[in-house]
């Protein structure tokens, strides 16, 4: 940043240099002190994180040291024999966020093409804002709509249509079968992905308005249909932003709370891979059982569930990057 | 101007002496007796003038609060047992008593109708038994038609002083229980659905068609939801309410233990069989001797002044013979110099 302004100033004639020097100068100050400040927030996150892990690392080690790595796939989760295990809650964790991605993906893939490429322009402006205000709704607004009105009409009609159709496939079968409560995995997935629909389609939108009009235009030109168009030139323009915005759905997927505890059913015992069955979360075995845990191994085994959720996150932002530099690098083979 | 001067500082002299003069206690701890608890101390704070501030932050944090001595008093719907008392120097006394109820969402079936026995409530919530058209059902209510639908069992999610005293009976009544689930506040649930406070189990329960749950009187009262009888101790049929539930509480062994009662499945006609009593934690040896009076003063005036505010939240108070027992185990709280910080009038 400096370097230039000095040289702009540099030339200046004499008589006015002795009036320049000071504010200069102090913009210098000003300057060292925004950078210096800056640094520090930016320093502040790291710390912070770093002590988050460490308060997290502290905080599970004694369930670290009674379970082991076996803490992982240990089925078990049982607070009066003190045997605990993160198995059935990173499952629920897992397949909530897949369920509520696959759901949410296309939908907001579908929400943003209409609103950059298909809506007329009147309506883009209020539509873009509606889905944007869900994002601005409490999560517990969602859970308790999700338990008073979602379920019910769920278990009423949703779920007998989904075992009577897709249960009959014979290998994803199985994933609709059982006694239709409205609570379960399937609930919880859905209402997480109604919760990230607004993130991955705004973001999903922004980028696509970004795609440079001549891109478009021309490939418009050479004849392509509209689908063409986003298929082949505005998704590969701004998949970094696409991947991006799905990671950001999945973040809060992971780590949503209150809705999910409302519609999971907070089972933790495995009755088989039926997304009707009701499972528990990492997130959610913490809400409802934080406040309540008195024994140490107790507090310290749902603290260890914290630090995998932190892994998980971790694992997931990971290979989104790993993604993206290997796209990029086909990128450089193609051209 | 020297008047107007005057007032000020006359004013905020007085209002000094105000807020030296009015007590500030603090206690934290259960959810299930919040309500009762702050409406005494409202109503105390007008009577009186000072202030009790409760934080219901769920039993466990009552007591690693009490315990770390950063509150006047904890509340736990879990009695600690002599040993845990000793090892960190407290006390307990109970506070006020309430009952839970099971709740159904059965087609036809209205309040109070449906017979429960002990041995059937475990065996469902152990999983056992399926169907509400079960023999083991259907014989003991002849009278009923019980439809062939599956039992949908509903428990508490989140930790809690309820799940507690539901477990500990069903541990009482059943080795099975005993054995493969146990007590506490939280267990691994055999079967069943997971819902988030008293107002989650009702919500599956008065939503899921053919659905069992356990809830807190009160909210059955108040959701006007269908409870059914519970065989007690005494082979009897007592009806759930505030005479069933005193009837439990008068039948317990207060004198031993340090009121570590649990009071489910007491003896006698009357008694509801599961009836539990929540409970204040405080240190007995105390640094600040006018902020333990202060509780102990409190809680006085709620025995004596709270019963009815007790009654019109669905709570019960305690029976006077066991206020008389309260009352003694109070000259165990004592100031640093070993003067009891009680005295009774």
């Amino acid at each position: 940043m400096s370097p230039p302004t000095h040289a702009a100033v540099a030339p200046a004639p004499s008589e006015t240099a002795g009036t320049q020097t000071q504010p200069r100068g102090s913009r210098r100050v000003g300057d060292l002190l925004f950078f210096n400040l800056t640094r520090a927030f930016a320093g502040l996150t790291l710390l912070m994180l770093a002590g988050i892990i460490v308060s997290l690392f502290i905080g599970a080690w004694p369930a670290l040291k009674q379970f082991g790595i076996a803490f992982l796939w240990s089925g078990d989760w049982n607070p009066p024999k003190e045997r605990f295990g993160a198995l059935i809650p990173i499952y629920g964790t897992l397949a909530t966020s897949l369920v509520a991605l696959c759901v949410a993906v296309p939908t907001s893939f579908g929400i943003a093409l209409f609103l950059t490429e298909l809506s007329p322009p009147w309506l883009r402006r209020p539509l873009g804002t509606a889905i944007e205000l869900l994002a601005a709704i409490p999560s517990i607004v969602y859970g308790m709509w999700g338990l008073l009105y979602f379920a019910p009409i769920f278990s009423q009609y949703v779920q007998p249509f989904l075992a009577a159709t897709l249960g009959k496939i014979p290998v994803i079968g199985g994933l609709f079968d059982g006694p239709p409560l409205g609570i379960g995995i399937l609930a919880a997935g859905l209402i997480l992905a109604i919760m990230i629909i607004p993130f991955i389609a705004s973001v999903m939108r922004d980028v696509f308005t970004v795609t440079p009009t001549m891109l478009k235009e021309s490939a418009y030109g050479l004849g392509c249909t509209t689908w063409e168009v986003v298929w082949n030139v505005v998704l590969p323009y701004t998949k970094a932003g696409v991947i991006g915005g799905i990671m950001l759905g999945l973040g809060r997927a992971l780590g949503e709370t209150m809705a999910v505890t409302f519609l999971i059913g907070n089972m933790n015992v495995f009755n088989g891979f039926s997304l009707f069955l009701p499972g528990n979360s990492i997130a959610s075995a913490l809400a409802n059982e934080f406040a309540e845990a008195e024994s140490e191994l107790y507090t310290s085994s749902l603290i260890e569930l914290g630090l995998i959720l932190f892994v998980i996150t971790f694992i997931v932002l990971s290979l989104s990057k790993l993604l993206l530099l290997r796209l990029s690098k086909q990128e450089g083979t193609k051209t | 101007m020297k008047n107007v001067k005057w007032l000020a500082s006359s004013l905020i002299a007085v209002s000094l002496s105000v807020s030296v003069q009015a007590a500030e206690v603090t206690g934290a701890g259960a959810t299930f007796p919040a309500p009762i608890y702050a409406k005494w101390a409202d109503a105390y704070n007008k009577a009186t003038g000072n202030k009790i501030n409760y934080q219901a932050i769920g039993s466990g944090g009552g007591i690693k609060q009490i315990t770390a001595k950063t509150v006047d008093f904890g509340a736990s719907d879990m009695p600690l047992s002599p040993a845990d008392l000793e090892k960190n120097g407290l006390v307990q006394f109970p506070a006020v008593i309430g009952g839970e109820v099971l709740v159904i969402n059965v087609t036809g079936i209205k309040p109070g109708e449906l017979r429960l026995t002990p041995e059937l409530l475990a065996d469902i919530y152990l999983g056992k038994v399926t169907k509400w058209n079960d023999k083991a059902i259907t014989e003991l209510n002849p009278k009923l038609t019980l439809p062939d639908q599956a039992i949908a069992v509903v428990r508490r999610a989140d930790g809690s002083g309820t799940t507690f005293i539901f477990t500990n009976y069903l541990s009482k009544v059943s080795p099975e229980w005993k054995q493969k689930v146990g007590e506490g506040t939280a267990v691994q649930w055999p079967v069943g659905l997971g819902g988030k406070g008293n107002e989650g189990v009702s919500a599956f329960v008065q939503r899921i068609a053919g659905s069992i749950g356990y809830v807190e009187y009160a909210y059955a009262l108040q959701n006007k939801m269908t409870w059914t009888l519970l065989r007690n101790a005494d082979g009897q049929w007592p009806t759930p309410g505030d005479v069933s539930f005193k009837e439990a509480a008068a039948h317990a062994d207060w004198n031993k233990s340090a009121f570590a009662e649990i009071l489910t499945n007491e003896p006698g006609k009357d008694s509801w069989p599961i009836t539990g009593a929540t409970f204040i934690l405080m240190h007995k040896s105390q640094e600040k001797p006018a902020q333990a009076a202060e509780v102990l003063k409190f809680f006085d005036w709620s025995f004596k002044n709270g019963g009815k505010m007790a009654d019109e939240l669905d709570y019960v108070p305690l029976p006077d013979s066991l206020v008389k027992l309260i009352h003694t185990s109070w000259t165990q709280i004592k100031d640093t110099a070993g003067t009891p910080v009680w005295n009774a009038k």
